[in-house]
C-alpha cells in the first residue's frame, strides 16, 4: 500500500514537471539568497578572527599610554621591575605604492605568533635574520608579490598567517620604516608573571591597563554591516518561501482527488500526512541543496566586494577568498527544511482535516477570505503597533530592526484587505456586467495571489527604501566632502623631519600649509582621535558644524574647547555645552557637533598647541596645501621632483574626493545586488501564484466564455487583471518604502555608524521602479494569458461536462 | 661546562631540534663561529675586565649553582644563569643589537623543581653585564656587587624567588691552562674560569613561605664561539664539593667518536690542577624517566690519580628545565671514598 501511496504521489509531479521545478526553484532562490549572505558573513568574521589569532595576544591586557607612544626606556624600567610585557609598535606606512599596516613585535617576548612559528618551520634562520641588521618584512603572499619590484625594501617573506594588508616585522626594523625610534604604542601583558609583584597602578600610574581589544574593535564596528546583510538575507529568505507556499497549497488542491481516492481505497490518513511530510523534505534537501549551490557562486561573486568595503570603511582585514564550512552547509539546508515545513503547514493541516468525501471547490476558499481580511488586518495593525513598540524598549540596532520587521510584515498583512477594499470600490464605481465580473473575479482571486503580492510589496519597499536611504546618504556624503576637504592639494611626508623641510620649501610658494595631526586617546572606554589644528578660515569657513555654541571657533582656536564628531556625541551621549575628558587631567566642555561621514570611529579637533600639551610624540608628516587650483599639478610636479616623493603621497583634492566616493559606491554595491534579486525572486513569485491560479480558474472562465467571449478578449483582461493588482501593490509600496528609508536614515543608520542622515527623494527612482513591477508583473501574467489564448475550446467545454 | 653553550645557540634557533649530526642544537657547525673570534691559548684573562661581556665571541655565560640549607636540615639547590649569544659579532645601540640574552633561575626542593626562563634583546638595557663595579642583570633578575667577591644575588618566577648574599672565601680558578679548556681532541676550546669557594646566606621564598638559607656556591664564567666538535651531541658535567675542602669539576662529552672527558682538580686552598683528558670517569648507575625521555639520574665517578670512587645520586630526580631548550640540572649527594655535595648538569638525552 505505501508503495502504491508513493507511486500516486509520484505520478502528481510526473504529470506537472513545471510545478515541481517551481518548488525547487523557490526552494532553491529562498536557501540562495539566505546561505549567500551567510556565507560571506561567516567569512568575514572568521577572518576578524583570523587576523585576531595571527597577530597574537589577542587574549591578552594591554598596556598604553593615553595621547601617544611610550619610550622604549619606559618598557626597559617596567621589565626591570619584573614585569613579563612584550612592546608592539604599529603603525600604516607605504611600502612602494601600497599602504600597508605595520605591525614591529620583538619576537624574543611576544607570545607565540603563528606566523613566526610557520616561517621558521620552514627555515630555522628566520629568526636570526628578523633580528640582525638587515631585517625581514613578514606578509601574505599576494602583497609580496605587489611589493617584489619594490627598490630598497628589506627582505620580504611571504606567509599565509599574516592577515591581508597587513606587514610583520621585528620592533627594531618597524621603528626605522615607521621613522618612530625608540617609540612603543603599546605593551602585552603576558600571563605568566612572577611572585610578589609591585602593582602596575604603583609603577606606571599614568599607563591605562585595558583589556585585549584585538578583533573585539572590528567585530564592534563591522556587527551593524553584518546584521544590515542578515536582514537583508532573511527578506530575500521570506520570499523565497511565498513561492515555496504558493506551489505546495497548488499540489495539495490538485491531489485532493487523489487524495480522497486513496483513503477510500483504505490508506490512513496519518500514513497518508507522512508520505506527503517525507515527500515535502526530500524535495527541501534537493532544493536546499541546489540552493547551496546557488548561494555557493552568489557569495563567491558579492564577497571581494563585500570584503573591499570592510577593508575600506572599517579597515578590517577580509581576504576575498570564499571557503566552504561544515556548519555553512548545514545551517542552508535546516533553514531550507524548516522553510519547507513552516510553508507547508497549512496545507498539511488542511489535508489532515478534510472531511473523507468533501468534495474539493474554490469558492469556499473565496467566502473565507472575506472572514479573513478583518483577522489579517487587526494582526497587520498589531504587528505594526508591536514594531514600535519594540523600537522603544529594546534599545539599539536590534530594536530598529524590530521596527522594520513589524513595519514590513504588519503591511504586508494589511494589504489582501487593503486591495480587497480597493477592488471593493472599482466595483461600485463600474457600470456593465463585464466590469463587475471583472472586478468581483478579482477579488476572488486575492487569496490565492494574495502571498505573492505581499512578496512583491515588500520587495518594492525594500527597493524604494534602501534606494533612497543610499541616495540621501550619498547626496549628503558628497556635500560634506565638498565641505571637508577643503585644501587643494593633501600631502604625506616619509616622516618629521622632511613634513618640516617640505612645509619650509612650501610657504612662501602657496597660500598656507595646514598640518594634518592627530593622537589617539579614550573616552568612556573607546578610542578617539584627537585633531589639533592651526587657526585659519579654511576651518572656520568650511567645518560641517551640525550645531555649536556661542564663540565656538574663538573658543576651539584657544584650546579652551573641543569640536567633537557626531558619532562621539551620539555615542557618549555629549552635546554642546558638556564637558569631555579626553585624558587624566585634559577636561575640556564641547563647543560643537560636526558631521563627519569618513569613518565610523570618534573624533574630535581642538588647537595645535593644547593638543601637543597633553599628547606626545604626534607625528607631523601629513599637510593640507592651500593654493589656487590652477597651480596644483606644477606644485605637485615640483614638490615630487625636490623631494622624491612617490605619487601616493601627494593626492589633489578632486583625486580625493573621487578615491572617497568609490569607496562609498562599493560599500553599496552588494545591497544594490541583493536589492536587485529580492525584486527578482517577487517576480517569479507572482508567476508561479498565476500559475497556481489558472488551472483552478478554468471553471470560473468556462461559463465567461460561454457567454461569448473570446478567449482573446478574455487572454487580454487577465493581462490587465495582473498589471491592475501590480499597480495598487506599486502604490501601496511607495509610503511603505518611504516609512523604511525613514527608520533606516533615522533609526538605524544613527545606530550603526553613529550619524543621522537628512532623507532626500527620488521620484524617478519611484518611477523606474513602479515600471520595473509592471514589467514583471506583466511578464508573470503573460504565460498564462498564452495559454489561455491558445487553450482549445474542447478544454473550456470539459469543464461542463466533468461537472465538478 | 663547555655543554651550557649549547643552550644559547639554542636561542638562535628557537624552533630547532637537536640534530645528532650537527652537535646539539647546531653547536658544532663551523659555520657558525664564522666571523667570531676564538679562544687562543696566548690569551691571558685579566680582572675585573673579563668579568663582563665579550661580544665579539658567540657565546657566553655567567652561571652560579649553590647547594643550600635550611634550618631543619632540608637541603635545597638554587641556580642563576645568564647566558648571552651573539647573532653577530660586535654591539650596536637600540633594537639593532645582535647580542641576545637568556636567563634560567631555578629552586630545587626534595619535593620540587621550580623554574623559570627569560630573554631579552641587548642594546636596549633589558638585559647585560658590567664588569666594574659588577652588575650582571636580565629583568629584575640580578647577581651584583663592587667586584665578584662579594655578590648580592636575585632572581623570581611565578613559584619562588630568592634574594642572597655570596661571599668569596677563595680565588679564583682558572679552568683548563690558564683559562683556556679544550673540549674535544679536535682543538675545540673555550675561555673558562671559576668561583667555587662561595659562602651564602640568605632567604629562599617558596610557595609554601620563606626559608633561611644557607650553603655555599660556585660560579663558572665562559666564553667561547664554537665548543663542540661535530659529533658531540651532549653531555654530563659535574661540579662538587667534598668536605675535605677539595672541589672536582669534571665533564663527559658525548659523541659519536667515543666521549671526551677532562676536568680540574681544585685543593682546599683553591690552586688548580687540569685532568688529563679521560683521566676522570663518569658512569651512569640507574636511568629514571624524566619528562618522558630516559635519563641517567645516579653516577659512578672514578678518580684514580686521586683516589676518588663515589656516587653521585639527586636530591630532586625530578630536576628538569621545562624551558625552550630543555636539560636536567640539579643538586647531587656525593657518596663513597668522598662525601660532598655539588650540582650535575645533563643534556642531549632525547
Amino acid at each position: 500500500m505505501i508503495g502504491a501511496a508513493c507511486q500516486a504521489l509520484a505520478s502528481h509531479w510526473r504529470r506537472h514537471p513545471l510545478q515541481l521545478g517551481t518548488l525547487l526553484a523557490g526552494l532553491a532562490l529562498a536557501t540562495a539568497l539566505w546561505s549567500a549572505v551567510q556565507a560571506i558573513n561567516a567569512e568575514a568574521r572568521a577572518s576578524y578572527a583570523r587576523a585576531a589569532s595571527q597577530i597574537g595576544g589577542a587574549t591578552l591586557d594591554v598596556l598604553e599610554a593615553p595621547g601617544g607612544p611610550m619610550s622604549r626606556a619606559r618598557y626597559v624600567a617596567l621589565r626591570r621591575a619584573g614585569w613579563q610585557l612584550s612592546p608592539v609598535l604599529e603603525g600604516r606606512t607605504r611600502l612602494g605604492e601600497e599602504q600597508v599596516t605595520l605591525l614591529g613585535l620583538d619576537p624574543l617576548t611576544h607570545p607565540p605568533l603563528p606566523a613566526f612559528e610557520a616561517a621558521m618551520q620552514a627555515d630555522q634562520a628566520v629568526l636570526a635574520q628578523m633580528l640582525t641588521q638587515r631585517g625581514l618584512l613578514l606578509a601574505p603572499p599576494e602583497l609580496v608579490a605587489a611589493l617584489s619590484d619594490v627598490p630598497g625594501l628589506p627582505p620580504l617573506r611571504a606567509s599565509d598567517s599574516v592577515p591581508p594588508g597587513m606587514v610583520i616585522t621585528d620592533i627594531g626594523l618597524a621603528e626605522r620604516l615607521l621613522a618612530r625610534p625608540g617609540q612603543i604604542d603599546r605593551l602585552l601583558i603576558l600571563p605568566q608573571q612572577p611572585m610578589q609583584l609591585t602593582p602596575l597602578d604603583q609603577l606606571a600610574p599614568d599607563l591605562q591597563r585595558r583589556a585585549s581589544r584585538a578583533g573585539a574593535d572590528t567585530a564592534r564596528l563591522t556587527d551593524s554591516f553584518h546584521l544590515n546583510l542578515t536582514a537583508f538575507g532573511l527578506l530575500s529568505f521570506a520570499v523565497g518561501l511565498f513561492i515555496v507556499h504558493g506551489t505546495v497549497g497548488l499540489a495539495f488542491e490538485q491531489r485532493r482527488a487523489m487524495v480522497r481516492t486513496l483513503r477510500a481505497l483504505g490508506l490512513p490518513v496519518r500514513l497518508l500526512a507522512g508520505l506527503m511530510l517525507a515527500e515535502l523534505l526530500a524535495l527541501a534537501l534537493v532544493g536546499g541543496l541546489l540552493g547551496l549551490g546557488l548561494g555557493y557562486l552568489v557569495a563567491a561573486a558579492l564577497l571581494p566586494d563585500v570584503a573591499a568595503t570592510l577593508r575600506g570603511l572599517y579597515g578590517a582585514p577580509v581576504a576575498g577568498g570564499l571557503s566552504l564550512r561544515p556548519s555553512w552547509i548545514a545551517g542552508g539546508l535546516a533553514m531550507a527544511l524548516l522553510g519547507t515545513l513552516a510553508a507547508s503547514a497549512q496545507a498539511l493541516w488542511r489535508m489532515l482535516r478534510m472531511p473523507l468525501l468533501s468534495a474539493p471547490g474554490l469558492q469556499a476558499w473565496a467566502q473565507r477570505a472575506a472572514q479573513g481580511d478583518r483577522r489579517m488586518a487587526l494582526a497587520g495593525l498589531g504587528l505594526i503597533a508591536s514594531g514600535i513598540a519594540a523600537l522603544g524598549l529594546v534599545k539599539g540596532l536590534i530594536g530598529g530592526f524590530a521596527l522594520i520587521g513589524g513595519l514590513m510584515l504588519g503591511a504586508a498583512l494589511l494589504l489582501p484587505p487593503i486591495l480587497a477594499a480597493l477592488l471593493g470600490l472599482g466595483r461600485h464605481l463600474t457600470r456593465g456586467p463585464l466590469g463587475e465580473w471583472l472586478w468581483a473575479d478579482t477579488r476572488a482571486q486575492l487569496p490565492g495571489i494574495g502571498l505573492a503580492l505581499m512578496a512583491l510589496l515588500l520587495a518594492l519597499a525594500a527597493n524604494i527604501g534602501v534606494g533612497t536611504m543610499v541616495s540621501s546618504f550619498r547626496l549628503t556624503f558628497t556635500g560634506w566632502l565638498d565641505q571637508r576637504l577643503v585644501s587643494e592639494l593633501y600631502l604625506t611626508a616619509r616622516d618629521d623631519a622632511q613634513g618640516a623641510e617640505i612645509v619650509r620649501w612650501l610657504a612662501p610658494r602657496s597660500d598656507a600649509v595646514l598640518p594634518i595631526r592627530a593622537a589617539e586617546f579614550t573616552v568612556q572606554g573607546n578610542p578617539v582621535t584627537v585633531y589639533g589644528v592651526v587657526d585659519h578660515p579654511t576651518y572656520r569657513d568650511n567645518w560641517p558644524l551640525l550645531e555649536h555654541g556661542p564663540d565656538a571657533w574663538a573658543q576651539v582656536n584657544a584650546g579652551q574647547a573641543v569640536f567633537i564628531n557626531e558619532q562621539l556625541a551620539r555615542r557618549a551621549d555629549l552635546w554642546t555645552g558638556d564637558a569631555v575628558q579626553l585624558a587624566p587631567g585634559w577636561v575640556l566642555p564641547v563647543a560643537g557637533i560636526y558631521s563627519d561621514y569618513g569613518n565610523p570611529t570618534g573624533q574630535a579637533i581642538t588647537a595645535l598647541p593644547a593638543l601637543l600639551a597633553h599628547a606626545r610624540a604626534v607625528p607631523n608628516r601629513r599637510f593640507g596645501v592651500r593654493i589656487a587650483p590652477g597651480a596644483v599639478p606644477d606644485l605637485i610636479e615640483a614638490l615630487r621632483a625636490k623631494f622624491d616623493l612617490p605619487a601616493s603621497a601627494l593626492i589633489d583634492q578632486a583625486g580625493l574626493k573621487s578615491r572617497s566616493l568609490a569607496v562609498f559606491d562599493k560599500t553599496f554595491v552588494v545591497t544594490g545586488a541583493l536589492n536587485l534579486l529580492t525584486l527578482g525572486v517577487a517576480g517569479f513569485a507572482i508567476l508561479t501564484s498565476l500559475l497556481t491560479l489558472w488551472s483552478l480558474r478554468l471553471p470560473q472562465l468556462a461559463p465567461v466564455w460561454a457567454l461569448g467571449l473570446t478567449r482573446g478578449r478574455l487572454a487580454r483582461l487577465e493581462l490587465a487583471r495582473s498589471l491592475l493588482l501590480a499597480t495598487f501593490t506599486a502604490l501601496l509600496a511607495l509610503p511603505l518604502g518611504l516609512a523604511l528609508a525613514w527608520v533606516l536614515l533615522a533609526v538605524i543608520n544613527v545606530q550603526a555608524f553613529g550619524w543621522r542622515l537628512p532623507m532626500f527623494l527620488f521620484p524617478l527612482d519611484w518611477l523606474r521602479l513602479f515600471v520595473l513591477a509592471l514589467l514583471a508583473a506583466g511578464l508573470a501574467a503573460a504565460l498564462p494569458a498564452r495559454r489561455l489564448y491558445r487553450l482549445p475550446p474542447s478544454e473550456l467545454l470539459k469543464v461542463f461536462a466533468n461537472a465538478r | 661546562m663547555l655543554a651550557r653553550l649549547v643552550l644559547i645557540l639554542a636561542l638562535t634557533l628557537l624552533a630547532a631540534r637537536p640534530a645528532g649530526a650537527q652537535g646539539f642544537a647546531g653547536l658544532g657547525s663551523t659555520a657558525a663561529a664564522e666571523g667570531f673570534a676564538t679562544p687562543s691559548p696566548e690569551t691571558r684573562l685579566s680582572f675585573p675586565r673579563d668579568h663582563g661581556p665579550h661580544p665579539d665571541f658567540r657565546i657566553e655565560w655567567w652561571y652560579l649553582t649553590a647547594n643550600l640549607t635550611g634550618p631543619d636540615g632540608t637541603d635545597y639547590g638554587v641556580q642563576w644563569t645568564l647566558f648571552r649569544t651573539a647573532l653577530t659579532p660586535g654591539e650596536a645601540e637600540g633594537w639593532t643589537s645582535p647580542q641576545i640574552w637568556m636567563g634560567h633561575a631555578a629552586a630545587t626542593t626534595p619535593q620540587h623543581h621550580f623554574f623559570a626562563e627569560r630573554l631579552a634583546r641587548g642594546g636596549i638595557g633589558q638585559a647585560g653585564v658590567h664588569s666594574d663595579p659588577f652588575d650582571a642583570w636580565i629583568d629584575d633578575w640580578q647577581m651584583m656587587g663592587e667586584d665578584l667577591d662579594s655578590l648580592r644575588l636575585t632572581a623570581r618566577g611565578a613559584e619562588f624567588t630568592y634574594d642572597l648574599a655570596l661571599t668569596a672565601e677563595g680565588p679564583l680558578v682558572l679552568q683548563g691552562i690558564n683559562g683556556y679548556s679544550v673540549k674535544s681532541a679536535d682543538g675545540q676550546a673555550s675561555h673558562y674560569y671559576s668561583q667555587p669557594h662561595y659562602k651564602i646566606e640568605g632567604t629562599l621564598t617558596l610557595p609554601s613561605g620563606p626559608v633561611a638559607v644557607s650553603g655555599q656556591g660556585w660560579l663558572d664564567r665562559e666564553w667561547s664561539s664554537q665548543p663542540l666538535a661535530a659529533d658531540q651531541e651532549g653531555w654530563d658535567w659535574f661540579s662538587l664539593s667534598f668536605d675535605s675542602g677539595a672541589r672536582l669539576m669534571g665533564f663527559r662529552l658525548r659523541g659519536a667518536r667515543g666521549d671526551f672527558t677532562s676536568g680540574t682538580w681544585i685543593a682546599p686552598d683553591g690552586s688548580a690542577t687540569p685532568l688529563a683528558p679521560g683521566a676522570f670517569q663518569a658512569a651512569p648507575l640507574e636511568l629514571a624517566d624524566v619528562a618522558g625521555r630516559q635519563i641517567p639520574i645516579r653516577w659512578r665517578v672514578t678518580l684514580p690519580e686521586r683516589g676518588l670512587d663515589i656516587e653521585v645520586s639527586p636530591l630532586n630526580r625530578q630536576s628538569w628545565m621545562g624551558t625552550r631548550f630543555p636539560y636536567w640540572e640539579g643538586p647531587v649527594h656525593v657518596t663513597g671514598s668522598h662525601k660532598g655535595r655539588g650540582y650535575l648538569e645533563m643534556t642531549g638525552y632525547e
